[in-house]
């Protein structure tokens, strides 16, 4: 690994004026150090932030919402048994993500600032437009398996690997920041981007830019007793997703008054489509509609490279977890969380 | 269990005891020092650059930035490399591939030696090879099992399977009522021990020690002498902890040689250690196999003709073809029998051997065969395989040392609740809807024996020592071997002190092939027994010891003493023996190995079967192994919870054979993509549920003197095609590849 300098500044502030380009913050550091060994990142700066004060706080806000300050981890969030019953889905998002060596050292901020895991991006000696834009795509032609099926184009068919992000996109968490021109919120459906014309452009955070905490409204917790997150992987633990699903309802005399959904591993980012969760309005919940609305959802899916089996999965997971969801949150996070083996996982 | 209590004294009370790993706690508690935890004064450290292209020229290295480089020592490219003895694209011996050490600057497979960067500090040569930068003149690279045209490779040797035939093929298909005639593919799989390759080498003089993790101590002595133009006896090996090897610490990689020529060239000592995605490379794999199987049955079900062929992926450079059609042979009980090999050569490393070496893949394609073939025909599976029970070997017609197979499979399927399971899949479902399945497979694995020697020392304190050059991978030989011993010499476990790990020791043969505890255990019997003997004519020829004239078989060593054998009162210590002849200690010799005449008397194996339970989501297709129970017959077991973990893990392996490991290739550019543990899926504790081992009672009285037969490979045996077939039982969907996947069952519904 390349020789870099290792900063740990002592206050917000110091750390946003300590960036330069080329700097990167570091979280817990489970993947930007991974990435720095592979050599596909090397910074020449290294701004630690984990101990930064004031960002490790879970908040009840005025007006009912909840903060998620940035260095909070993953596994202090899944295992807060207010923010758990409140935001089911998220815990148990988290829950099945990674280890659990891996959930205690990962931040908030890191996870949803981690990289995609396209094994091209990750290798220094192929080709990656993520990395340098203009370099060109070495996923595309290559092993594709595990790369989008919506929102691509020939510059970057990357996925976004965060189970997280799927239900914080689902229930319209903000994220806030903090960078060289001042604090500001950004929606989530804003937050992470398409590849478009800019590939290397992962993220809305401008340079230097620093996440400070995540927002959930009061309205996003409306939705606890019907809400549900699923996750399909080749091994029991311990995978990414090869497609999720995050699904939230509202139901009121039999009908649903609210739905969201949002489906991981498809895309550069959780992929939402208001008009499957629209159709779903005023419906009473049957598995006919999910399936329906699971396909609406997927309609502009078209395969990246190998990974066609993906629309059709990810059509499934869909369906199921809005069918999971109307049947009832578990009362208690599974042993297999957001598992199809776990407790409660059929309908 | 209780069968095995009840033969123990025959040889003692150590052996036939569950002891505990006697190298557990120093491995849990981080004291075990394995090969890279030795830093001695003065280390040099050496991180090799790999290819980043399998085929074709390196054409340019920048060897000034990467000196530049603050703490970079040195940098060794084919340009400045010293020259080695041995050619390393010699084959000068058994178990010699060839490998890369700068002999030029040809590219022969993505992650192969290119350079070599020394620095005083890990990150500064690891930032060093970064540097170098390499230009490369890249050719298209020949990847897969049709990445070229077949050939039939010489038989004879490790790697070089032929073809043998007994009975006739064609009669056989000819008098079949049914058959079938299926093909499967296995893909490349990396050995990835915990431990990944490390060498420590410190010269003195033109004498080299080296702390390293060998699966053969003594024999490795002479292969790295013979590249270094140095005798034997002028190398040591250190290897008192192996962080697993599979097969891949005892073969000579190109690196290691490296590395030790780098300690020679600077004059100090170096040290390298492979990263993970360098295990993905020069340190052999197993290839990939496409096989062919062609059974015939008769109208009483039983087998006219077994019929297997395997393609399988070498290297350009050098063969070693996966013996996967060698799996058919000694098994069912066919009228006629083929099984045939052919070789590809692609711009990969050399394959060797990993953890059963042909039995894995082989044993995989031909149980599913089994199951296609027994649901063609209408029967149960393990009816089937009972019809076709040999009672002899198949072929040779030689008599089964021992095999209590019939018991393995009757104990294992009461065990699991097989009877009364359904022909047709798809027919049973749980409580949540889940599709179920029930699979079985039959577990073979051949019981060879090397050779191997040790020596028995009994001291005046009427202690013990024993000595032998045995490897420990974590399989538990320290703890096996020391029993053994201690029973040789009727000593408890505590009164001896057993030496292991370093080549100054007696040779203990290659801890391979299942047989080091037959072959080492055997020598270290022999040893002790020989010890007793010197020791009883001491005794038995001394007017002043209460043994007099009792002679030298009319003696018997137990717990330190020597009892007349028809009078028990009539004894003396070990220690009183020795002090009164002068106070010298006794030592005993003794070697193991198996005569042509004993291989030639009887076919030798472990039996085994494995019966398995998978849960598949019928709309999502994860699946889930639920339940997995084995029962094996391997001959005398000497420590039953050491022989419960073996073949726990190798049913383990059996579960990732099935479902999980893979090295996916990039066809375009030759690299492996998923060269680390993140991407190169093995199970996850949630991924084994209900795993029970059987170990059924089996007298084995031709294997050895001791019995033993080899419990470290047959565990995946049986387990992956098990797994398989309770996957089509539980889905209706025949995947004839591994592993088989969530999109493999999509596209089946
Ligand atoms: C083997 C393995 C398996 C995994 N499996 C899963 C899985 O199944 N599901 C899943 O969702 N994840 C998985 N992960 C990923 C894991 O969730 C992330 O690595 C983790 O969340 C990153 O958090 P961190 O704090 O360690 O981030 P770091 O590694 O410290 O940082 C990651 C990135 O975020 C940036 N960053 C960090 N904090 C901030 C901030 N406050 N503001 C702005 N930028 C910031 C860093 O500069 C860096 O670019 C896995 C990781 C590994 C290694
Ligand atoms: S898919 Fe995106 S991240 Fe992957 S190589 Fe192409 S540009 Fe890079």
């Amino acid at each position: 690994m390349n020789l870099f300098d290792y900063l740990r500044p002592a206050s917000v502030s110091d750390a946003i004026a300590a960036w330069q380009p080329g700097a990167a913050y570091l979280g817990g550091g489970t993947n930007l150090v991974d990435l720095m060994k592979t050599g596909a990142l090397q910074p020449g700066k290294v701004i630690d932030i984990a101990r930064l004060p004031g960002l490790d706080r879970i908040e009840s806000l005025p007006d009912g919402g909840t903060r998620i300050g940035a260095l909070v981890k993953n596994s202090v969030l899944a295992g807060d048994p207010d923010f758990a019953a409140a935001f089911p889905m998220i815990a148990e998002a988290l829950a099945s993500g990674a280890s659990g060596q891996l959930r205690n050292a990962a931040t908030l901020g890191g996870n949803l600032m981690q990289r995609t895991r396209c094994v091209y991006f990750q290798d220094p000696h192929s080709a990656c437009n993520r990395r340098e834009s203009g370099n060109g795509c070495g996923a595309l032609g290559g092993d594709t398996q595990n790369h989008a099926v919506l929102g691509w184009n020939d510059a970057c068919i990357a996925t976004n690997p965060s189970d997280l992000c799927v239900p914080l996109a689902a229930l319209d968490a903000v994220v806030e920041t903090q960078g060289p021109n001042g604090r500001r919120d950004i929606a989530f459906a804003d937050f992470h981007r398409l590849p478009g014309d800019t590939p290397e452009r992962e993220t809305a955070l401008e340079p230097g830019e620093l996440i400070l905490a995540v927002r959930l409204s009061s309205n996003a917790a409306a939705s606890y007793q019907n809400s549900r997150y699923l996750k399909l992987r080749e091994r029991t633990s311990f995978a990414f997703a090869l497609v999720s699903a995050a699904a939230a309802l509202q139901l009121k005399d039999g009908r649903i008054t609210e739905a969201r959904l949002a489906i991981g591993g498809v895309a550069a980012k959780p992929w939402r489509v208001p008009a499957a969760e629209a159709l779903m309005l005023g419906q009473p919940p049957d598995t006919d509609l999910f399936r329906r609305a699971a396909a609406v959802a997927l309609e502009d899916a078209t395969p990246s490279g190998n990974n066609g089996y993906k629309i059709d999965l990810a059509r499934r997971i869909a369906a199921r977890s809005l069918a999971l969801a109307a049947a009832g949150t578990p009362t208690r996070m599974p042993a297999l969380p957001a598992s199809v083996f776990g407790e409660s996982a059929h309908v | 269990m209780s069968d095995i209590l009840a033969l123990a004294p025959r040889f003692g009370s150590n052996s036939g005891q569950s002891l505990t790993r006697r190298d557990g706690v120093a491995k849990v508690t981080g004291t075990a020092t394995f090969a890279a935890d030795n830093h001695p004064d003065g280390l040099l450290y050496a991180v090799y650059v790999p290819a980043t292209i399998a085929r074709g020229t390196v054409t340019h290295l920048d060897v000034a930035a990467a000196k530049a480089h603050p703490g970079v020592v040195e940098v060794i490219t084919p340009e400045n490399r010293p020259p080695l003895a041995g050619d390393p694209d010699s084959k000068p011996f058994m178990f010699a591939f060839r490998f890369e050490a700068l002999q030029n600057n040809t590219v022969r497979y993505a992650n192969q030696p290119i350079a070599l960067v020394l620095a005083e500090t890990f990150e500064a040569a690891t930032e060093g090879a970064r540097l170098l930068n390499p230009l490369y003149d890249a050719q298209q690279p020949r990847m897969g099992l049709d990445g070229d045209a077949p050939f039939t490779p010489e038989s004879g040797g490790l790697g070089l399977p032929g073809t043998t035939v007994h009975g006739d093929i064609d009669a056989g298909h000819a008098a079949s009522a049914q058959d079938i005639d299926v093909t499967y593919e296995t893909p490349e799989q990396y050995h990835n021990a915990m431990e990944t390759h490390a060498v420590v080498a410190q010269w003195n003089g033109d004498h080299v020690t080296l702390d390293i993790p060998s699966q053969a101590i003594v024999m490795q002595r002479g292969a790295f002498g013979y590249y270094f133009g140095i005798p034997p006896e002028n190398v040591t090996i250190r290897s008192p902890y192996l962080g697993g090897g599979f097969g891949s610490k005892a073969i000579i990689n190109g690196p290691q040689i490296l590395a030790i020529l780098a300690a020679r060239m600077t004059g100090r000592p170096v040290k390298l250690m492979l990263s993970r995605d360098q295990m993905f490379g020069p340190s052999g794999h197993r290839g990939a196999t496409r096989q062919r199987l062609r059974i015939g049955i008769d109208t009483d079900h039983r087998m006219t003709v077994l019929d297997h062929n395997s393609l399988a992926t070498t290297s350009t450079f050098d063969t070693f073809v996966e013996s996967a059609a060698n799996a058919s042979q000694g098994l069912y009980a066919a009228g006629a029998l083929r099984s045939a090999h052919q070789g590809v050569r692609i711009d990969a490393g050399t394959p060797g051997p990993v953890r059963a070496p042909g039995e894995a893949p082989g044993s995989a394609a031909l149980e599913c065969a089994m199951d296609e073939m027994a649901y063609k025909a209408g029967i149960d599976p393990l009816e089937f395989r009972l019809k076709n029970y040999a009672e002899t070997e198949p072929g040779t017609g030689k008599p089964y040392s021992s095999k209590a197979l019939r018991d393995c499979y009757a104990q294992g399927a009461a065990r699991f609740g097989w009877a009364g399971r359904p022909l047709a899949p798809r027919q049973m479902t749980d409580e949540n809807g889940m599709l179920v399945g029930w699979g079985m497979g039959t577990a073979l694995f051949a019981a060879p024996m090397f050779a191997a020697q040790a020596r028995a020392v009994l001291r005046p304190d009427g202690t013990g020592l024993v000595e032998t050059a045995a490897s420990d991978m974590g399989q538990g030989a320290w703890t096996a071997l020391a029993q053994i011993a201690a029973d040789s010499l009727g000593l408890p476990m505590d009164r001896i002190e057993f030496r292991s790990g370093t080549s100054d020791l007696p040779d203990a043969g290659i801890a391979g092939g299942s047989a080091h505890t037959a072959t080492a255990g055997g020598a270290l019997h022999a040893a002790g027994t020989d010890a007793i003997r010197r020791l009883a004519e001491l005794a038995t020829g001394d007017p002043d010891s209460p043994l007099y004239g009792a002679g030298n078989a009319g003696v018997i060593a137990r717990d330190g003493r020597l009892h007349a054998r028809d009078d028990d009162t009539r004894s003396e210590s070990f220690a009183d023996i020795i002090t009164r002849a002068g106070g010298a200690e006794v030592e005993g010799k003794g070697s193991a190995s198996r005569t042509a005449e004993a291989s030639a008397a009887h076919a030798m194996y472990s039996h085994g079967a494995v019966f398995a339970e998978v849960k598949v989501d019928p709309d999502l297709f994860q699946i889930r192994v639920t339940r997995l129970v084995g029962a094996f017959a391997a001959g005398r077991i000497i420590n039953p919870k050491l022989t419960e973990s073996q073949l726990m893990g190798g049913m383990i392996w059996g579960i990732s054979f099935a479902l999980h490991e893979e090295a996916r290739f990039d066809q375009r550019t030759g690299r492996i993509m998923n060269a680390d543990l993140a991407g190169y899926h093995i199970p996850v504790n949630a991924d084994v549920s209900g795993l029970e081992v059987i170990t059924v009672h089996e007298d084995d009285p031709h294997v050895n003197p001791l019995g033993i037969k080899g419990v470290g490979e047959i565990g995946i045996t049986g387990t992956v095609g098990a797994i398989g077939n309770a996957i089509w039982h539980a889905t209706g969907t025949r995947v004839r590849h591994f592993p088989i996947r969530i999109p493999d069952l999509l596209t089946g519904a």
